[in-house]
């Protein structure tokens, strides 16, 4: 009988204690707490998420988490990565496996409503595209009708390409295919006449395809898909940090900071980058930070057009030009509010 | 705690007053079973409300009504018609007939792949038997997805693109988007044609039932299969040929980028097939021959000295006994090739697996999407093996 009184007794207190648990803390307490960020990551996309040789974490995303970190601990190797599907991803942050996704995701209303998530400013706008190898003649998207497509399945991308033939009135044959080793086989052994992704993705397929030279990227872009770093409903002390850490590194290229030049810039007479630099305080406070956080991430990680250059420029095997994604006053979309 | 209170003040009234329950082995057992199921409905009630509560608290949305919106998406293959404009519940129920269709056609080339290997494992031939088990330890023994991995690179890698197919006949296209067939043009007849089948296996099965009857009463035996074949196979040629034989085909052709018309076997499904069916069918191989050697040698030997023939021996006394010992362990093997049939995903066919996976990364609505693949496979489990059960009660021994 005791034994069963304990176990009632267990079975109580779960009931109570559970409901408790699940509320928790803030989300900036916690991390501050564990000493270190958990971010979600592709884990295998070049040049946005992958560790290279060495097994060092690189890309654009990961750079996104790690001045994250640099703005709340002034280390930017506080981070921990974690490797997620495009199936595991939004349960993995709803679940609080993880405090923030820089997963190369896009920002679209029924995830943002329907899924209980927050997509801070976009850190890299991209579109849909699609690869076809030259041999077959195609210039144009609209010439694809009755097509074999390969898609990478779980993005936004298989919805992307049905609209995009129903509404120019022709058919397709998708075969989706899990793994990107497996599509990107079967697109390269003739499969599929033409392989559809983000146009980011489908620079990295081309760059490992057998001869690169055989196939090219039509001109159409048939979607917009603004990439975003997310967060969960409820904690918007958290969502606010996120959002100006990606904030911070566009702004830094504005107002012309960056890794280099930012210990003289402190000196600067420009009140704008005083605020944004530290050295008159308020942001810092303003977003439960320490003042130097803005430094902190230019100094450590470097601003947006540095870490793209540096993840998928024209330099990197990607070979990506700014284009949506070059600043403002240049013809992008990358504006940053005012830092004040 | 209330209803042992209550147990023990009846007890205290009866007649069985002098034994205390607790001393009472039956009622104790009854006891502990009550308790144990209340443990788990608790556990399970927990489970349920708590996952509620807390997707309700970070405003997930939860329930099935996503089924009625619009997929969206495209499927490579479907039974019934489909487009992206039809519901999500439409695109999943395309996914269980692909699954289905995979698992039905699978399971039977198994069972007859199976039973030939198996039979050819235990040849007195050298060469017959080596080969079998060859067979047997190869395909056994590496891992079906690596298999599936395997034919589906031959699919891509070997075959020509569609502009250099190989013809064969004029009519039927080998090519990398798969193996194109040509069918009849529709015609009012093949609705006859339906239904002389019908007929033909009708009366196939009377036919056996008084076969059964007159060897029961006379001894004398009447050849029931050929019978019933060509009963089945000639009423509707029969219909064919009365129907002024129409012979018009729809014969594939390449328009753009593929073939157009006839039917089309995709390098997915056929891929899958071919992994699916010899790895399994490897394991059914080894029960066969297992099922045939726990029949005794006496049993061949007595039934060849009643003057039976060799192929009455096998079909009247080793088989009816070998099959008892064969159905259970089939059946496993039965249900792994549906299971298995769930790594579809890796070579692209869309089975229920692949249309559910795009439904939850569309939906974000995991946990009904996990549940509904666990009750799809579950009811197909459930079925596969309610009919084997029924077939082995069949099979099992009748005493007269």
């Amino acid at each position: 009988m005791k034994l069963l009184k304990r176990l009632a007794l267990v079975v109580v207190v779960c009931l109570l204690v559970a409901p408790a648990l699940a509320r928790g803390g803030e989300t900036l307490d916690a991390v501050k707490a564990r000493g270190h960020l958990l971010v979600g990551v592709n884990g295998a996309l070049f040049g946005f998420g992958m560790p290279d040789e060495k097994g060092v974490w690189r890309g654009l995303d990961v750079d996104t988490a790690r001045a994250v970190a640099a703005a709340v601990f002034a280390d930017p190797e506080k981070v921990k990565f974690v490797t997620l599907t495009t199936q595991t991803r939004f349960t993995a942050l709803q679940s609080k496996e993880i405090d923030l996704l820089c997963r190369n995701a896009t920002r679209t209303l029924t995830r943002e409503t329907d899924l209980g998530l927050n997509f801070v400013s976009a850190n890299y706008y991209d579109g849909q595209g699609f690869l076809i190898p030259k041999k077959l003649g195609v210039k144009s998207a609209k010439e694809l009708n009755g097509a074999s497509v390969c898609v990478l399945p779980g993005t936004t991308t298989e919805q992307n390409a049905a609209d995009f033939f129903r509404s120019t009135k022709m058919t397709m044959k998708p075969v989706v295919i899990e793994q990107n080793t497996e599509l990107n086989q079967a697109f390269f052994g003739g499969r599929c006449d033409v392989l559809t992704s983000d146009a980011s993705q489908l620079a990295g397929i081309r760059a490992v395809a057998p001869q690169p030279d055989d196939y090219v990227i039509l001109p159409e872009i048939i979607s917009k898909e603004p990439l975003c770093p997310v967060v969960r409903h409820g904690d918007d002390q958290w969502r606010d940090i996120v959002d100006f850490c990606v904030l911070a590194m566009v702004a830094a290229e504005d107002l012309g900071v960056n890794s280099k030049n930012v210990d003289e810039m402190l000196k600067s007479a420009d009140p704008n980058i005083q605020r944004f630099l530290g050295v008159t305080p308020g942001n810092g406070k303003a977003l439960g930070l320490d003042e130097k956080w803005a430094y902190n991430i230019v100094k450590m990680v470097g601003n947006y057009g540095e870490v793209f250059e540096r993840n998928v420029g024209e330099k990197t095997k990607l070979g990506i030009k700014r284009g949506l994604n070059a600043q403002w006053k240049d013809g992008g979309l990358m504006y940053a509010p005012p830092f004040k | 705690m209330r209803h042992l209170v209550k147990e023990s003040a009846t007890d205290g009234m009866g007649e069985a007053a002098r034994v205390p329950f607790w001393h009472d082995p039956a009622k104790r057992g009854m006891i502990y079973q009550i308790v144990a199921l209340a443990v788990v409905l608790l556990a399970g009630y927990w489970v349920f409300s708590n996952t509620q509560t807390n997707l309700r608290k970070q405003s997930i949305a939860t329930g099935f009504s996503f089924i009625e919106r619009e997929a969206g998406f495209e499927i490579g293959e479907h039974l019934i018609d489909y487009s992206a404009a039809n519901t999500y519940a439409r695109a999943l129920w395309v996914g269980v007939l692909n699954t289905l269709k995979v698992a039905l056609i699978g399971n039977l080339l198994t069972i007859v792949l199976g039973i030939l290997v198996g039979v050819a494992r235990l040849s007195s031939n050298w060469l017959v038997s080596r080969l079998a088990a060859g067979y047997i330890e190869v395909l056994q023994n590496i891992p079906v997805l690596l298999q599936l991995f395997f034919w589906y690179a031959i699919f891509h890698e070997v075959l020509p693109y569609p502009r250099e197919s190989l013809a064969i006949a004029g009519s039927i296209f080998l090519n990398n988007r798969g193996l194109y067939l040509p069918v009849p043009v529709p015609h009012p007849i093949h609705a006859f044609m339906g239904i002389a089948l019908l007929v033909g296996l009708a009366a196939g099965f009377a036919m056996r039932r008084w076969a059964v009857r007159r060897q029961e009463l006379t001894g004398q035996s009447f050849p029931v299969w050929s019978a019933s074949a060509a009963l089945v196979l000639g009423l509707p040629l029969l219909a064919w040929v009365a129907g002024g034989a129409p012979t018009d085909l729809e014969i594939p052709r390449l328009q753009g980028f593929n073939f157009q018309g006839g039917v089309n076997v995709s390098p997915e499904f056929g891929a899958l097939l071919l992994g699916l069916v010899l790895y399994t069918s490897a394991f059914v191989a080894e029960i066969v021959r297992a099922g045939i050697q726990a029949i005794s040698r006496g049993q061949t030997e007595a039934a060849m000295s009643l003057g039976l023939k060799p192929k009455l021996v096998l079909t009247l006394i080793i088989l009816p006994q070998a099959l008892r010992v064969i159905i259970p362990p089939l059946t496993s093997q039965l249900l792994n090739l549906t299971k298995n049939s769930s790594l579809a995903i890796a070579i692209g066919y869309p089975d229920f697996v692949a249309v559910a996976n795009t439904t939850i990364n569309q939906t974000g609505q995991a946990i009904e999407g996990v549940a509904l693949i666990m009750v799809v496979y579950l009811v197909f489990s459930l079925l596969t093996s309610g009919f084997m059960n029924w077939y082995n009660k069949k099979m099992a021994l009748v005493e007269r």
